[in-house]
């Protein structure tokens, strides 16, 4: 657990100092979520249809972005080998990583969301929701991604290849993430989809990190 | 399981598929030539669907084939992490391509019968957007597989995502049906909502037949050549 609580505090600690990368992490969001009025028209009973349905995407695309550097940067200057060779478990470790890039991503991405909804012209409860779907929803992504991350560890185009890897998988995520915001709309219970958001975290948590550490294993090689 | 080992070792493999492949190349061709007899001449055509549920024929046993191809593709993934069997990766190679091509053709027939029955090419239909979803998968294998340097990275890396995409598949299809059932109402016609007729039954499991010998021969003429390629790839290093 020191292990852990270790790395995650270095994983952080690098990113407050570069706080660029994750600056070009929430532009990207924030300009590829305008981009959708622009190109569909400002007519506000249309993006607010729609705004749900984007701003997950738009949120799904930012996280897989600042994916590929999770641990390419580690792969890179040997701190990797220091991982696998460390006496706690490389699950944990990887775990870490994820629960960093998740703080530095995902947790702002939720923030974020709300205030871009509000261009979009969604009620206040549908606000609340969307924060509240990010935050249960983004952790699966960063898991999900991470493996994705671990998979394409010095592969050739690791970007492109990264996002197809790990796009498919999100499917789940995306589709009860975005529904959750309909619910209020059609008056179904939006604590049900959160609960399944939530199950579908908790799945991501207990498989992909024995995944992502037998593929760090194989990286290291 | 326990009785295919023997086949691990590729040279084996490739003497028992040498030996295997003739008969089963002529069981193919026999059996499509009797398939496609039954399926296009003998069966009636069906009282709603005309012709075009002759379609049908070449459909469901390409997407039941490219379901079972991804099933195969984690059975060889395990083999793969768990014993390292070193023809398991091969096999994996050869199998991918495969099942995407299967993914593929029920996509596309599936289009192709939609235009006259539904009016429309393509519809968000649960069942359409999963297959579409398992062509993904497979075309992230086979680009995972294929982009390292080093091919033992390739194939251990796609092993590992062949397991996480078969633990995947039904949350995906699951999630896929809610999706759907969610969004628009079961308007459009269903191809499983009468019982099938035997008479159109007994084509349909023939041809099915015929396609997984066609599925079987595919992938032992992909697995030696995959042989082929690592063993002069390996002269290659060594010359």
């Amino acid at each position: 657990m020191t292990g852990f609580l270790a790395l995650l505090s270095r994983d952080l600690r690098l990113a407050w100092r570069r706080p660029g990368d994750v600056a070009v992490v929430l532009a990207f969001f924030v300009v590829a979520t305008v981009l959708f009025p622009l190109g569909i028209g400002p007519q506000a009973n249309i993006l607010a249809r729609i705004a749900a349905g984007v701003l997950w995407c738009t949120a799904l695309f930012a996280s897989m972005l600042s994916l590929d550097r999770l641990f390419a940067a580690d792969y890179e200057d040997g701190s990797l080998d220091l991982l696998l060779l460390a006496p706690w478990p490389l699950e944990l470790a990887a775990l870490a990583k994820c629960a960093a890039h998740w703080i530095v991503t995902g947790l702002p991405l939720a923030v974020l969301a709300p205030l871009l909804g509000v261009t979009f012209g969604l009620p206040p409860e549908a606000l609340l929701a969307l924060a509240a779907t990010l935050l249960v929803g983004t952790p699966t992504l960063s898991l999900i991604g991470g493996l994705a991350a671990s998979l394409t560890l010095g592969a050739r185009r690791g970007g492109a290849l990264l996002a197809l890897l790990a796009l498919p998988l999100c499917v789940p995520t995306l589709i009860f993430g975005a529904a959750a915001i309909e619910t209020l709309m059609t008056g179904e219970d939006l604590l049900a989809h959160i609960a399944i958001l939530a199950a579908l975290a908790l799945v991501a948590l207990a498989t992909t990190p024995w995944a992502m550490a037998a593929a760090l294993r194989q990286a290291g090689e | 399981m326990a009785d295919l080992h023997f086949l691990a070792n590729p040279a084996r493999f490739r003497r028992f598929s040498q030996r295997v492949l003739p008969g089963l190349v002529f069981a193919t061709v026999l059996s499509f030539a009797v398939g496609l007899y039954l399926a296009l001449m003998h069966s009636p055509p069906d009282y709603q669907q005309g012709e075009t549920v002759r379609i049908m024929f070449v459909h469901v046993p390409s997407a039941w084939l490219s379901m079972a191809g991804y099933a195969l593709l984690a059975a060889l993934g395990a083999s793969l992490l768990v014993w390292r069997h070193p023809l398991a990766a091969l096999m994996a190679r050869a199998t991918a391509p495969v099942g995407a091509c299967f993914a593929l053709v029920c996509l596309l027939t599936g289009s192709l019968w939609g235009r006259p029955m539904w009016g429309t090419y393509w519809v968000w239909d649960a069942r359409l957007t999963s297959m579409l979803l398992l062509f993904f998968l497979y075309l992230g294998h086979i680009a995972l597989s294929r982009a390292y340097d080093d091919p033992d990275r390739g194939d251990r890396a796609a092993a590992i995502l062949a397991l996480v995409g078969i633990i995947n598949l039904p949350i995906i299809k699951f999630s896929v049906d809610w999706w759907n059932t969610l969004h628009q109402p079961a308007s459009i016609m269903r191809l499983d909502a009468p019982a099938i007729h035997p008479a159109i039954l007994m084509p349909l499991l023939w041809m099915a037949g015929s396609f997984l010998l066609l599925f079987i021969t595919l992938v032992l003429v992909r697995t030696e050549t995959e042989i082929d390629r690592r063993r002069l790839e390996m002269a290659d290093q060594l010359s």
